[in-house]
């Protein structure tokens, strides 16, 4: 089937609903969904999106700019962290405006509270900037959006997954589509296309991300000649449920949460004074790995700690963290009213992306020159406001603030173009593939996806988290090689056309399989520790040689040709050692 | 533990009618239902066909009855269930393949209690101002995933197609309870027909089979007063 939109939004979480909704009225658009957007990602984030509002205790946007610049181990490009933090409170005020829910100060103003890595005055102390609506804040917003969505009648195309994005003439001229529900192929005619799919958190075995977080967004742009940038720099948030990953967030920190290791001993302040558990995520992450290394973590392996609520006392547990709460109940059958919750660090979210400058436009090189037409933001995209290492809240904040640019610059940009003949055969790559997949009932394809994705989970797990060294990311290019030869023989048993989430796990695979190369492959040539990247065999920042991004290039067949690097944008603050 | 796993199946390409096909597996006891699924299809049946995605109960996808219960499958432990686990597609809702229901009729009805904050004054400069108070009122109700396993355990629902369904009602009490909202009197309109809030038999299905806690009934009844003694 053949469709033609102005702009088509790829992704219906917090970024593509942004964008879309700034396009209503300026364009017909669609948004093309994997899943209803009501599902999108962005609805399990918990603890809150800040900005400087200063509703609760003085606060000022500098401030805001500043802990996310130093939260970044100064890998942020400073030019976006000012959009970031100035634009942050426009548009919480419109999020406000459009009805979200936001926890309420006595004077009826937007409640705020503290989270990891926020400060007054440059690093004095913690601040309360995370606004938030109990402990479903995504959720919310999710939600907000989503109804935006409904009330200006946006198109959804849900249930439709990404295949290629469409290159003529050096511009983007649309996308192809696989209609789920009916296995049929979709064309997108569009003069812009508005990448927001969000992450791949899947590439490893313990995660905080929905099973559809497999990195189908980057993957595409990547196949389509884009680079990936700062791979290398993939979060894993510190108080994943033990075993599973499922989030506790923050904010129970944020509200007076600590953690404990084996002994009872809160560790955090051995390690950051200041701050102690509120300490950055990376660093967090790290000081728990440490105690686990040392023999001070809990359990018959050792290989957890603590997180306690208890003595926040029954009332602070159900006012602002019930959700956390009711996971700890549901999946570990512990009782967060009496005993420390088990949990460990957790793959959680993607730094690195599709590079973009600060109008959401897609770049393509070091010199920052624009693909025409294609357009990237949220989790999929790297603009880059986090840097080396992400602050908590910071994600909604990056989504919204970078989703509404990206959707106003394409406003802009559709009424300057015509549209662009599609490229000739245009469905070819996606039918090849597809072709290929359903050629997985042939007796002598005996690979299972499901194996293959647990060894790639298992080798990320061990040797590409958080904390590195160059032996074992040498191991995982190699399993990963070998992986990407025993995916081409991949068996498929589902043989229908309707409704394959068989065939869909095997397209999802295989976009795990690159993004996570792309990853292992930009980790092993950053000879430095910065952020969330951490080498225990480079255990310093090394400003000379690697204050800048890592630029990712595919080969025509797969895997990644050539290593580039780009510059940091820096404005305001020069980089110095971070001490929380 | 060794679990049997019984799904109904049905493949619209094959099946004229859907069927049970039973699975045999080992468990651990804190699997959740979401995992004993998607063993099976990784490792017995690739055909297995069921929607998933978050695996922690806020995104609604995995919405299936459960020994006779509306459960997100991720939100329900091995140990909860026990050897004999019997899941099926909701009921309510046309299926599109085994535990794979049509959601479109489902989303109209949310649809149609038009689900977003009406205003019409000029936003202010910075936020409108609620107390806490106000916000609780509609606190509960806010937490709605659409995940449809309310309305999909709901008598009514079952026995007309019509009915608007607890979970679109639990959405028009998040707005018709929000002091920003001036579009209550359109939403009323839209439950005070033929089709629906007046169909609610109250039957607590709904309450009961919210991942979410939320008092879906109570909402329903909160509504009902409203309608009749606002003025």
């Amino acid at each position: 089937m053949y469709h033609k939109y102005d702009a088509v939004v790829i992704g219906a979480g917090g970024a593509g609903l942004s964008a879309a909704i700034k396009l209503v009225g300026k364009g017909n658009v669609a948004v093309i969904s994997k899943l209803y957007p009501s599902r999108s990602h962005t609805g399990a984030a918990q603890g809150g999106i800040c900005a400087a509002l200063g509703n609760c205790e003085e606060d000022h946007w500098e401030w805001h700019m500043f802990d996310t610049v130093k939260g970044g181990d100064y890998l942020t490009d400073q030019d976006a962290a000012e959009i970031l933090a100035r634009e942050a409170i426009d548009a919480i005020y419109e999020l406000e405006h459009m009805g979200l829910p936001f926890n309420r100060t006595p004077e009826g103003k937007i409640d705020q509270r503290r989270f990891g890595g926020h400060t007054r005055n440059y690093g004095e102390g913690p601040v309360r900037r995370a606004c938030y609506s109990a402990d479903r804040t995504g959720h919310m917003i999710l939600q907000t959006l989503y109804q935006q969505g409904i009330k200006n009648n946006v198109t959804f195309f849900n249930e439709f997954h990404l295949m290629d994005i469409l290159i003529n003439n050096g511009r983007c001229v649309g996308v192809t589509a696989i209609d789920i529900k009916t296995g049929e192929l979709h064309t997108f005619q569009t003069k812009a296309a508005i990448l927001a799919t969000g992450g791949y958190g899947r590439a490893w075995k313990v995660t905080s991300n929905a099973h559809a977080c497999t990195g189908d967004g980057m993957t595409s742009a990547y196949r389509a000649g884009v680079p990936l940038m700062d791979m290398e720099m993939y979060q894993f948030h510190p108080t994943g449920l033990y075993r599973i990953g499922v989030l506790l967030s923050e904010a129970a920190r944020g509200e007076g949460g600590i953690l404990r290791n084996s002994v009872g001993e809160r560790f955090c302040e051995r390690y950051a004074p200041t701050l102690k558990d509120l300490a950055p995520r990376d660093m967090v992450s790290r000081f728990i790995a440490q105690e686990i290394r040392e023999g001070r973590g809990a359990g018959p392996d050792k290989d957890y700690v603590y997180l306690h609520v208890d003595h926040l006392g029954k009332e602070v547990i159900d006012a602002k963290l019930p959700d956390i709460t009711d996971f700890a109940r549901t999946y570990l059958k512990v009782e967060p009213y009496k005993e420390g919750v088990p949990i460990q660090p957790t793959a959680h979210y993607a730094m690195g992306g599709v590079p973009t400058n600060v109008n959401g436009e897609v770049i393509i090189d070091e010199n920052a020159t624009v693909l025409p037409g294609l357009y990237a933001a949220g989790e999929v995209a790297c603009v880059s406001v986090h840097g080396a290492n992400r602050l908590g809240t910071n994600s909604l904040v990056d989504l919204v603030v970078f989703g509404r640019r990206a959707g106003m610059k394409a406003a802009e940009y559709i009424k300057t173009v015509d549209f662009e003949e599609l490229p000739a055969n245009h469905e070819s790559k996606a039918n090849q593939l597809i072709g290929w997949v359903n050629a997985g009932t042939d007796p002598k394809r005996k690979e299972i996806a499901a194996d293959i994705r647990k060894e790639l989970q298992r080798e990320m797990e061990e040797n590409v988290k958080v904390v590195r060294n160059e032996k074992g990311m040498t191991h995982a290019l190699t399993k990963i090689q070998e992986l990407k030869g025993r995916y081409l023989k991949v068996r498929l048993q589902d043989p229908s056309s309707k409704f394959n989430t068989e065939r869909l796990e095997i397209l999802e695979l295989g976009s795990l399989l690159e993004v996570a190369e792309a990853t292992a492959k930009g980790a092993l040539e950053r000879k430095e520790s910065r952020g969330a990247h951490y080498r225990e065999d480079m255990l310093n920042r090394d400003d000379v040689n690697f204050l800048k991004h890592t630029l990712a290039y595919r080969s025509e067949d797969g895997g990644v040709s050539r290593l580039a690097y780009k510059p940091v944008s820096i404005t305001r603050f020069q980089p110095k050692e971070r001490k929380y | 533990m060794q679990v049997t796993v019984k799904v109904l199946r049905f493949d619209p390409e094959k099946d004229k009618k859907a069927h049970f096909q039973s699975y045999e597996l080992e468990a651990d006891p804190l699997d959740r239902i979401l995992d004993v699924l998607n063993t099976i299809k990784w490792y017995q049946d690739g055909t297995l066909t069921f929607r998933r995605s978050c695996a922690h109960g806020v995104c609604g996808s995995d919405a299936v009855r459960i020994n006779g219960r509306n459960r997100l499958a991720c939100k329900v432990l091995v140990q909860d269930i026990g050897k004999k686990i019997q899941i099926e597609p909701m009921l309510g809702f046309t299926i599109i393949k085994d535990l794979v229901v049509d959601m479109e009729p489902f989303f109209a009805k949310y649809r149609s209690i038009k689900p977003y904050l009406i205003n019409y004054d000029d936003a202010p400069a910075a936020e409108r101002i609620q107390s806490s108070e106000e916000r609780d009122v509609f606190d509960e109700t806010t937490k709605c995933i659409l995940c449809g396993a309310c309305s999909g355990s709901c008598p009514p629902y079952w026995a007309s197609g019509d009915f608007i369904g607890p979970a679109a009602i639990v959405n028009a009490h998040r707005f018709i309870f929000d002091t920003r909202d001036q579009g209550a009197e359109d939403r009323l309109a839209v439950l005070g027909e033929a089709e629906g809030l007046f169909r609610c038999r109250t039957v607590f299905n709904c309450t009961d089979a919210c991942p979410r806690d939320i008092p879906v009934t109570k909402a329903i009844e909160e509504i009902k007063r409203y309608m009749l003694y606002r003025r």
